[in-house]
Formats: C-alpha cells, sequence, structure tokens
C-alpha cells in the first residue's frame, strides 16, 4: 500500500427525490508517473491510482480510468441523480494492488 | 498518369492542409492515432461538448480542467505535449444526469487538452482548448 493515502469524499446529506446533487472527492495520494528520475537518474517506477468509480444502491455514477497525467491527489467533481435513499460508493484502484474505499448515507426527503 | 508540375504542387498543398488539420491518420502524431483508435476513424463533430482549461496555467503539475458533455457515454482527455498524451478516460453510468465531470491534471508544456466524446447515438464530438504552461509538470 502506498503512504499516506487518505480518501476525502464530500455528499450533502440529504436531497428531495430525483435531485441532482453535486459530489466531489479527493484522494491524498502521490501519482508518480514513472517519467521522473530520482538523484542518482534512476527512473522512479510508475505508482498511481489507475481507476475510480462511484456507484450508487449498485447503479454505476461514473468510471473514470486514469493515466499519470492525472495531478498528485487525484481530485473529481461531478453531479449525481438520487432516485432513493441509499448509499454511494467510492473506489480507488492502486497500481500496487490496494483498493481503497469510502461509502456515504444519503437521506431523501 | 502523368504528374504535370501543376498536379505536384496541388498534390503537395492538400497535403499539408490534411497534416495541418490532423483528420489524416497517416501523418498523425500519437495523440492523433489515439483519437483514431477511439472514434474508429470517423471525425468527431465539434460545438456539442465543451471543455474548460485556463487560457494561462503557472503551475503545469495541476491545472484545472473542467469537461461538460451532455448526451456523452464516454469522454476521453487527451494532452498533446505530454510524454503520454493520455490523460483518463471518464464513462458516466445512468445516474449522472450532466455528464460532467473536473479534475487536475499535469501538462508537460504548452499544448493543446482535447477531449473525445462518444455520445449515447454512437457519434463523436470534440472539444480542444490551449494552455499556455509557464511552469511544466511531469519531470524532474
Amino acid at each position: 500500500m502506498a503512504k499516506g493515502v487518505k480518501p476525502r469524499v464530500k455528499v450533502p446529506k440529504s436531497a428531495s427525490p430525483g435531485e441532482t446533487i453535486t459530489i466531489k472527492t479527493l484522494i491524498r495520494h502521490k501519482m508518480e508517473s514513472g517519467q521522473r528520475k530520482d538523484k542518482q537518474g534512476n527512473p522512479i517506477p510508475r505508482s498511481i491510482i489507475n481507476r475510480f468509480v462511484v456507484d450508487f444502491n449498485g447503479q454505476n455514477v461514473i468510471d473514470v480510468a486514469m493515466q499519470p497525467a492525472i495531478s498528485t491527489n487525484p481530485y473529481f467533481q461531478f453531479d449525481a441523480v438520487v432516485p432513493e435513499a441509499g448509499e454511494f460508493t467510492f473506489t480507488w484502484y492502486d497500481d500496487d494492488g490496494s483498493v481503497y474505499t469510502k461509502s456515504r448515507k444519503i437521506k431523501v426527503g | 498518369m502523368e504528374l504535370t508540375r501543376r498536379d505536384l504542387l496541388v498534390l503537395g498543398s492538400g497535403a499539408l492542409a490534411a497534416a495541418g488539420t490532423g483528420s489524416l491518420p497517416a501523418f498523425a502524431t500519437p495523440t492523433e492515432d489515439a483519437i483514431a483508435a477511439l472514434t474508429g476513424n470517423a471525425v468527431p463533430g465539434e460545438g456539442v461538448i465543451t471543455l474548460d482549461a485556463p487560457e494561462i496555467a503557472e503551475n503545469g503539475n495541476t491545472v484545472p480542467i473542467s469537461v461538460s458533455a451532455p448526451g456523452a457515454s464516454l469522454v476521453a482527455l487527451f494532452a498533446d505535449g505530454n510524454p503520454v498524451p493520455d490523460v483518463a478516460v471518464i464513462r458516466f453510468g445512468p445516474l449522472n444526469p450532466t455528464r460532467t465531470a473536473s479534475t487536475r491534471i499535469r501538462l508537460a508544456r504548452t499544448q493543446n487538452v482535447i477531449a473525445v466524446a462518444r455520445m449515447e447515438d454512437g457519434s463523436f464530438q470534440m472539444a480542444r482548448s490551449a494552455v499556455k504552461v509557464t511552469i511544466g509538470g511531469c519531470g524532474g
């Protein structure tokens, strides 16, 4: 597991049925691009988060395949429609095989 | 067929124009190859999707960009001056009504950021934005 990885998400606590909400996510990660060299001139191997998926009650909201050109601490902002009360699940997939998840419940009414 | 000097000139200028617009895969850069691989050599339309990027980015390590593609099922982002032109591929699910997304990307130098969207009817749309980078990202 890469060091110091910490996911953060911002989801409203409640929404009216069918409302479109905005979600912001950020995960603390170095996103080592594989292009850099260390002091001895050896290339530093790539180590990034390569995929980010958001689902709501099992239905997909967004699915992003990421390349090294995504900045350190990958940030995403996007919209989602909330048909009923439920839970958003956020999943990040690391190059080293680690999977980071976070979930947030939302009330409707 | 015998080629006259005039024919050659016409041919030459045609080829130059094609290379300039980047529509001919034969002279393609890696970015154009990647776009052609995505669209299956179809020429994307323009004007439907929008790509917001700063005109001048002081720090190429984090350049905020935002893409809005109503009716798109997939948006691929490219940066044509980076060592690897691919940036990200965003797939929108059924619960995403606006088909917009914002993120932050790395740009190695002054270049174009290109968004290519696959619409729900299978056609392709494109938007591009030139970004001037003062300090490049991606490197040591």
